[in-house]
C-alpha cells in the first residue's frame, strides 16, 4: 500500500516537473583518468558527480543523465582525443565532462568545436583553456586564481621580497610560474629563481633543488606541483633540510595542499601558506552539509578535495543546462545558458563569467595548523570574486 | 660557491650509495654469468614494499625489518633463478630480455593491485630523522648514515671478494668460465650464491631507497636504466668499478640539476656515453663487452 502510494506520488512529481515534455535521457560524456598514478583524481571528480545526482534528482528538470566513462590515461591528451572522438561519433553525447590533465582538455577542444558539443572542464587547470573552444565552459579553476594573487600577497601581506620558484615542467606549472612572477614583482618583489622539477609523471628526488634554493636564501619559496604525490614529497624535503629554521617561508597554490592528501605530509607541512579555493575546513553551510554527505556516502575516513567539488559543480552546472534547455542541448544555447550562471558552491558563491566562460569564485589565504593532532586549515583571509588574472589582464594566449 | 659544492657532494653522495647498493649485485651476476637480467630491480622495489609491510603490520622496527626483507628476498629470489632463469642460461640474450622485462611488467602489476597505484612512504625511527649541524650547515641525518653505510658495504664487499676464497672463486669465474669450471669451481651454484647475494643487496637498497627516492610499483622500471648505466660505466663484475660509477653518475647527476635545473637531468647520459666511447668496457671491466 505504503509503495503504491510513493510511486503514485513520483509519477506525480515526475510528471508535475517535465509537464508536457517527455523525460529524456542526456548522455554525457565522461573523459578522466581513472588508471595509473592519478587515478583517484577521477575518483574525486567522480565522486562529487555521483553525489550531486543522487542528493540533487529534482535540479534536472524530470531528465535522466547517462554518464558515459572513459579513461583519459596519462596526461599525454592522445588518448583524451581519441576518447573524446568516440564519445561524439559514437556514443553521440550531448555533452562532454570531466578533464583532469590540461593536455587532455586542450587536445579534445577542437573536437567540441567541430562536434558542437558543450564542455565542462572540471580540473585542468592552465589559464587559456576556455578560449581554445567557444563551447568550453570551466568550472574548477585556473592557475592564475592561485598564483597571481599569492603573489600579491607574499609581497604585501607576508612581507617577502625576494622569492623563488620551484615548478614542475609542464603547462599548468610554467603557468603558475609565470602568473606568480607576474603578480610578485608587480607588487614590487623580486624573483631571483625560477627552477623547473622534473616532469608530472615521475616524482622526482627533490633535494637537488630544494638545497639550490635554499643556499639562495630567498624569503619566500613558491613552488608549484601536481597535487597529490609530488606535493607530499616536495613538503619532506623542505622538512628535510630544514630550511623553515632557515627563514625560508614555503608557499603555493591551493592544490600542493589537497585535502586527500594533507594527512599524508606530516608537520613538515605546517604554517605553509596557500591560496586556495576550496579545503574541506572551509566554514559555510553549504560546505558543512556536503563534508557531512560526502563522509556519510563514501564512509567517516575519506574527505573531499578541490576535485570532488569541481566534480559536484560541474554536476550543478550540467543540470542547470538540461533542466533550463528541457533536455535538448546543443552547443550554442548551453553556453548562453552557462555565461552568468550562478551556484552556492560548498567553495563559497560562483559564477561562470559571461565573458570569458570561466570561472569567478572566492580565494582563500590558507594556512596549514594542526588541529586536534591532525593537518587542517586556517583561512587567514579571503579575497572575494576573483577573475581569472589572467584573461583579466589579457597575458600571452589569455589575450583574445 | 663551497655551499653550492658541499650541497651537491653531499647530496650526491647519499643518491649514489643507493644506487651502488641496488646495482652491485647485478654488476657481478652480469659479469659471471653473462645473464642480461632487467628484472633486478623487481628485487629493490619488493624489498621496498616488504620493509614497509612488516613495519606497518609486523610491527618491525626500520633496522629489523630492513634487514628481514633483505633476507626474505634473497631467498626469494633463488626461486626465481631455479625456475625462470636457468632454463634461459644458454638462450638467447633477446630471450633473456624478454622474459626479465616481462618479470618487471608483471611485477608492477602485481604491486599495484596490491598496494595501489601511489607512492607509499616509511616511517624511519626517530633516531633515523632530523638533522644535524655542522659547521652552520644542516645535514640530514638519514643521509648522512647512508653515505656512512654506503662506504662501509663497499668495504666489505670489496674485502669479501679479494681476499676471501669464495672471491677468488668468483673473480676467477668471472675472468675465465670455462678455466673455472675446468679447476673444478662450481659456477652454476656459485652463480646462485651471489644471485641471492645480489638480490638480497637489491632490496636492502631498495628498502633503504623508500625514504629518498619513494616507492610505487613503477620503481622496477623507472630507475632500471640507471642500475644498467652504473654497471655499463662501471664494468662488469667488479665492486670497485659499480662503487665509482655510482659515486660518479650520483654526485653529477645531483650537479647537473642543482646547477643547471632546465637540463641538468641530462648529464649522466652525456658522461655514460663519454665513458663507454673511450673505454667500452666501463671503468674497471674485467673483460671488453
Amino acid at each position: 500500500m505504503r509503495a503504491l502510494l510513493f510511486s503514485a506520488l513520483a509519477v506525480s512529481l515526475s510528471l508535475g516537473v517535465a509537464t508536457g515534455a517527455v523525460a529524456k535521457t542526456v548522455k554525457v560524456g565522461v573523459v578522466m583518468t581513472y588508471s595509473g598514478g592519478a587515478a583517484e583524481f577521477g575518483q574525486q571528480i567522480d565522486r562529487g558527480m555521483d553525489l550531486y545526482l543522487k542528493l540533487h534528482p529534482e535540479a534536472f528538470g524530470g531528465h535522466e543523465v547517462e554518464l558515459i566513462k572513459r579513461d583519459a590515461k596519462s596526461p599525454g591528451g592522445d588518448v583524451a582525443k581519441t576518447a573524446v572522438q568516440e564519445l561524439i561519433t559514437r556514443e553521440r553525447v550531448q555533452l562532454l565532462a570531466g578533464f583532469v590533465f590540461s593536455p587532455n582538455a586542450m587536445a579534445s577542444a577542437p573536437l567540441a568545436t567541430q562536434g558542437k558539443v558543450p564542455m565542462i572542464i572540471m580540473n585542468a587547470g592552465t589559464a587559456w583553456i576556455p578560449s581554445l573552444s567557444p563551447n568550453i565552459a570551466r568550472v574548477s579553476f585556473s592557475m592564475w586564481h592561485a598564483a597571481h594573487p599569492m603573489g600579491l600577497y607574499a609581497k604585501e601581506k607576508l612581507g617577502c621580497s625576494t622569492a623563488a620558484v620551484g615548478y614542475t615542467d609542464y603547462p599548468p606549472g610554467k603557468d603558475s610560474l609565470e602568473a606568480f612572477t607576474l603578480g610578485f614583482e608587480g607588487a614590487g618583489g623580486t624573483v631571483i629563481d625560477a627552477i623547473p622539477m622534473g616532469s608530472p609523471r615521475e616524482v622526482p628526488d627533490f633535494t637537488p633543488f630544494f638545497q639550490r634554493v635554499k643556499d639562495a636564501k630567498p624569503d619566500c619559496f613558491y613552488v608549484f606541483v601536481p597535487a597529490g604525490n609530488h606535493a607530499a614529497a616536495m613538503v619532506k624535503t623542505y622538512g628535510d633540510l630544514a630550511m623553515r629554521d632557515a627563514g625560508i617561508k614555503l608557499i603555493g597554490p591551493g592544490d600542493v595542499i589537497q585535502d586527500t592528501k594533507l594527512q599524508a605530509m606530516g608537520n613538515e607541512a605546517v604554517g605553509m601558506i596557500v591560496m586556495g579555493h576550496y579545503a574541506a575546513d572551509l566554514d559555510n553551510a553549504e560546505n558543512d552539509a556536503f563534508v557531512k554527505a560526502w563522509q556519510e556516502a563514501y564512509g567517516a575516513d575519506s574527505t573531499p578535495d578541490f576535485m570532488a567539488v569541481s566534480g559536484w559543480d560541474g554536476m550543478a552546472a550540467i543540470a542547470h543546462v538540461i533542466k533550463t534547455l528541457d533536455g535538448d542541448i546543443d552547443a550554442d544555447s548551453a553556453m548562453q545558458v552557462l555565461r552568468g550562471w550562478t551556484f552556492n558552491s560548498p567553495r563559497g558563491p560562483i559564477q561562470i563569467d559571461p565573458e570569458t566562460r570561466d570561472i569567478i569564485h572566492n580565494m582563500y589565504v590558507e594556512e596549514v595548523v594542526s588541529k586536534d593532532g591532525r593537518l587542517g586549515v586556517q583561512v587567514l583571509d579571503t579575497l572575494e570574486q576573483v577573475k581569472d588574472p589572467c584573461k583579466a589582464l589579457q597575458i600571452g594566449k589569455c589575450a583574445k | 660557491m663551497l655551499n653550492a659544492l658541499i650541497s651537491i657532494i653531499f647530496d650526491g653522495l647519499a643518491y649514489a650509495m643507493i644506487l651502488f647498493v641496488i646495482s652491485v649485485g647485478l654488476s657481478v651476476t652480469m659479469g659471471l654469468m653473462g645473464f642480461v637480467n632487467l628484472a633486478h630491480g623487481v628485487f629493490a622495489m619488493l624489498g621496498g614494499y616488504l620493509l614497509v609491510t612488516l613495519m606497518q603490520h609486523g610491527g618491525l622496527g626500520f633496522i629489523p625489518a630492513l634487514l628481514l626483507a633483505a633476507v626474505l628476498i634473497a631467498l626469494f629470489s633463488l626461486l626465481f633463478e631455479r625456475f625462470l632463469y636457468a632454463p634461459l642460461y644458454r638462450a638467447s640474450e633477446l630471450d633473456q630480455v624478454l622474459l626479465s622485462i616481462g618479470l618487471v611488467l608483471m611485477a608492477t602489476a602485481a604491486m599495484t593491485y596490491l598496494f595501489g597505484p601511489s607512492p607509499v612512504a616509511v616511517q624511519v625511527p626517530d633516531y633515523l630523522s632530523g638533522q644535524w649541524t655542522l659547521g652552520g650547515r644542516v645535514f640530514p641525518v638519514y643521509r648522512v648514515l647512508m653515505i656512512a653505510f654506503g662506504f662501509v658495504l663497499a668495504l666489505v664487499l670489496w674485502l669479501a671478494l679479494e681476499r676471501t676464497l669464495l672471491g677468488a672463486r668468483i673473480r676467477a669465474a668471472v675472468d675465465n668460465r670455462r678455466m673455472a669450471e675446468a679447476v673444478g669451481i662450481n659456477v652454476d651454484r656459485l652463480f646462485q650464491l651471489t644471485f641471492a647475494l645480489g638480490s638480497g643487496l637489491a632490496a636492502l637498497g631498495g628498502g633503504l631507497a623508500v625514504e629518498i627516492l619513494g616507492l610505487s610499483p613503477t620503481f622496477a622500471s623507472q630507475y632500471l636504466v640507471l642500475f644498467l648505466i652504473v654497471v655499463a660505466v662501471g664494468g662488469m663484475g667488479t665492486i670497485k668499478g659499480s662503487f665509482l660509477a655510482a659515486l660518479l653518475l650520483g654526485v653529477i647527476d645531483n650537479g647537473g640539476k642543482y646547477l643547471w635545473p632546465e637540463g641538468g637531468a641530462f648529464f649522466i647520459y652525456l658522461v655514460t656515453v663519454a665513458v663507454l666511447l673511450f673505454k667500452p668496457g666501463g671503468l674497471f671491466g674485467a673483460r671488453a663487452a
